[in-house]
């Protein structure tokens, strides 16, 4: 049995304001193990940036973790002092988010903004951090002699690729992307993917990979997620989630992608939209969108039960068990 | 080089004749932008650089292509926008951009309309959609009475399925979501009564749950006769909703035809890269569909010779540095610029194969 690297237990994160309490993430539970990439689905506002802010326990008001625990090799990341957050975050966990353009600062060098990560967490000459710095840009694909140049300088994929470089250079255990190609080109995007693969493959670190693309996500991740409404709906390996999926939203998320080949159906995706979580809905909360549901579904909060021990998959459906 | 797209272009008609349907006609579109504000020797940049297409009512067409292909210029000159440095735009045989004799602009507006990206900042934030709505009809048809223009500002929102109107009417922006308010911003466009759509990018802002919704709603909207140039970076949603595709790189139409030609059977090689490079589930990451490393991307400038892919092409020769590709057709609804698909380059391979290359014309690629 492998120990987990990170353990996510019964998280819940609300945001508060004069309107009410809005549950963002809502008794999420999943582990992610050493070196496996982990995918997290959904649509906007179904918490998984919440989620991965809560990782890194940067939540600050109005957001509040309210119950639950985080475990980071056993080290509960809630509890920590602001000392071993300081040590936790970026050297063992580092985040790469999803606008580049606004992740680095525009008036520093790259060379100085990944210098700037090296200083704040070792001690270490500055001709030592200028070659490590190097280094870590020539991992992502980028020459060294880019070192000298301001973001503006940069196109959006290679400003990516230096975001993921800084993301990189403690040598972190996990990094979580939080839709990190999405505001790129397809063929940018092909190659940030192709490049963050070989780079998994290198260092072994572990990726908690949010996306709304479920199938850009198929290529890179082990095990994928599926949130709904802040709560997690599904989770299973990649293969499975995608060859067959069970929960009804999963299978809805995954036919609203026009494909490239086979017959041009019209699709119909997921009808409606998904619902206030100031006065989320009795039972179910998916049950008006969905197209299997009862009159139990309206009382009865569906948990997440495990429908394949083997392969260890989980649905919260209870229309399908 | 005017009749590539299908052999009628030629013989179009000054005057459109009643009972036909619209049609926009663009051929060997050129828009450079001024790179400098040198007052001689000025230097250009060649955003779109020889494009021609035909687009009809009740259709679509699709521009694919990555960030800075000249698909949203060649939007913004058909809104006139800009005005091209030469080649002609022309709505049902009328060049729109003759001063003497073309549309004026309030005329062009009630034809041709656009709906945008963003819909948080196309929509007037302190005003109702309502609003939003009144305005147009009341500019293009000034002597509608009050309650007609209520009556059809109702008709288009539940047209494009903002239900119940009457609610929905004294809404605001910010109280809509994203999708309903692109929805209102394509309710804008048709209440015009335009016969043309042209729509930037209308879905990549949205939700993946959204997005069917609206290009499902625009398919309705192209059932009813209404054209759409659908420019989008995503060639998978141009299959699903446009008849036509143009796959454009640098300013260049590369491949051009039906969505399914071109997406089943892509012929030129950025094409193909743009293919392969589309995520698709169940298809696993593979060793062999990887992608070229990136190189520097070129400044396309009225001098610059060749084929703008040269750089990047795995089939790169000699002359492809030096001579623009001629216009191939590969077969009467699919066409491609690459001089490796060019007859003389296939026509030994071909000899060998079936010893039939009539099947394979070329149109005069080489315009003045």
């Amino acid at each position: 049995m492998i120990e987990p690297l990170l353990q996510i237990r019964d998280l819940c994160v609300d945001y508060i304001s004069d309107a009410g309490v809005a549950r963002a993430v809502n008794r999420v539970t999943f582990d992610i193990l050493p070196g496996e990439t982990v995918g997290l689905a959904g649509e906007s506002g179904c918490g998984k940036s919440t989620l991965a802010f809560a990782i890194a326990n940067l939540h600050a008001a109005p957001a509040l973790i309210s119950e639950g625990a985080i475990y980071f090799q056993r080290r509960d990341v809630l509890r920590m002092s602001a000392e071993e957050l300081q040590k936790f975050r970026w050297a063992e966990t580092s985040m790469v988010f999803q606008s580049a353009m606004n992740a680095l600062n525009p008036v520093m060098t790259i060379g100085d903004q990944l210098m700037d990560v090296i200083f704040a967490h070792k001690r270490m000459s500055s001709d030592e951090a200028h070659s490590v710095a190097e280094a870590s840009l020539s991992a992502v694909g980028i020459h060294q002699s880019r070192m000298d140049s301001y973001p503006h300088q940069l196109s959006g994929g290679m400003r990516q690729r230096v975001v993921i470089a800084i993301a990189l250079i403690l040598r972190p255990k996990l990094i979580v992307m939080d839709e990190p190609t999405t505001a790129l080109d397809v063929i940018v995007e092909r190659e940030i993917m192709d490049q963050l693969y070989d780079l998994k493959v290198e260092f072994g670190f572990a990726i908690l990979f949010i996306s709304h693309d479920l199938a850009l996500m198929g290529e890179i991740a082990d095990r994928i997620g599926v949130m709904y409404a802040g709560k997690l709906v599904e989770i299973g390996s990649a293969s499975e989630i995608l060859r067959d999926p069970t929960h009804p939203y999963t299978q809805g998320l995954l036919s609203s992608f026009p494909t490239l080949d086979g017959q041009i159906t019209r699709l119909e995706g997921i009808p409606g939209q998904p619902p206030n979580l100031l006065s989320p809905p009795s039972g179910c909360y998916f049950h008006d969108r969905c197209r299997l549901k009862t009159s139990n579904c309206q009382h009865y909060q569906p948990q997440l039960i495990e429908v394949d021990r083997r392969s260890g998959h989980w649905v919260a459906c209870s229309e399908v068990l | 080089m005017t009749d590539f797209w299908q052999g009628d272009l030629a013989v179009s008609k000054p005057q459109h004749p009643s009972g036909e349907k619209s049609l926009i006609e663009v051929s060997d579109l050129v828009i450079d932008f001024p790179l400098d504000a040198a007052l001689f020797n000025r230097k250009y940049l060649r955003a779109v650089n020889q494009v021609s297409f035909k687009l009809e009512a009740g259709k679509a067409l699709a521009l694919v292509g990555e960030s800075g292909s000249g698909k949203s210029t060649c939007a913004r000159a058909l809104a006139r926008l800009y005005s091209p440095s030469s080649g002609s735009l022309r709505l049902n045989g009328i060049d729109i951009n003759d001063n003497a004799s073309g549309p004026s602009r309030i005329e062009l507006a009630k034809q041709i309309q656009m709906i945008f990206q963003d819909p948080f900042g196309s929509l007037n934030p302190i005003h109702t959609v309502g609003h939003h709505l009144i305005r147009p009809v009341k500019l293009h048809d000034p002597a509608a009475s009050k309650s007609t223009i209520l009556n059809r500002v109702h008709e288009t929102l539940a047209r494009v399925g903002l239900n119940p109107p009457e609610i929905v009417f004294h809404k605001y922006p910010h109280e809509l979501s994203g999708g309903q308010r692109q929805r209102l911003a394509i309710a804008r466009a048709i209440s015009t009564g335009a016969k043309f759509i042209l729509a930037d990018e209308p879905i990549s802002m949205l939700d993946v749950s959204i997005r069917l919704g609206i290009l499902n709603l625009m398919t309705d909207m192209k059932r009813e006769g209404i054209g759409f140039l659908y420019i989008t970076h995503d060639i998978a949603t141009a299959r699903y909703f446009a008849e036509q595709t143009a796959v454009m790189y640098l300013g260049h139409m590369v491949e051009w035809g039906t969505s399914d030609a071109v997406t089943q059977t892509p012929s030129h090689p950025y094409t193909r890269l743009l293919i392969g490079s589309v995520p698709q589930v169940g298809r696993s990451r593979n060793e062999r569909n990887r992608v070229p490393q990136h190189r520097q991307k070129i400044l396309w400038t009225p001098e610059s010779l060749g084929c703008p892919f040269a750089d990047r092409c795995p089939l790169v020769e000699a002359r492809c540095h030096q001579e623009m590709p001629p216009v191939v057709a590969i077969s009467k609804d699919h066409f491609v610029r690459c001089h490796a698909l060019s007859p003389d380059a296939l026509s030994a391979e071909r000899d060998e194969l079936s010893g039939d290359h009539s099947k394979l014309t070329q149109t005069d690629g080489t315009s003045e």
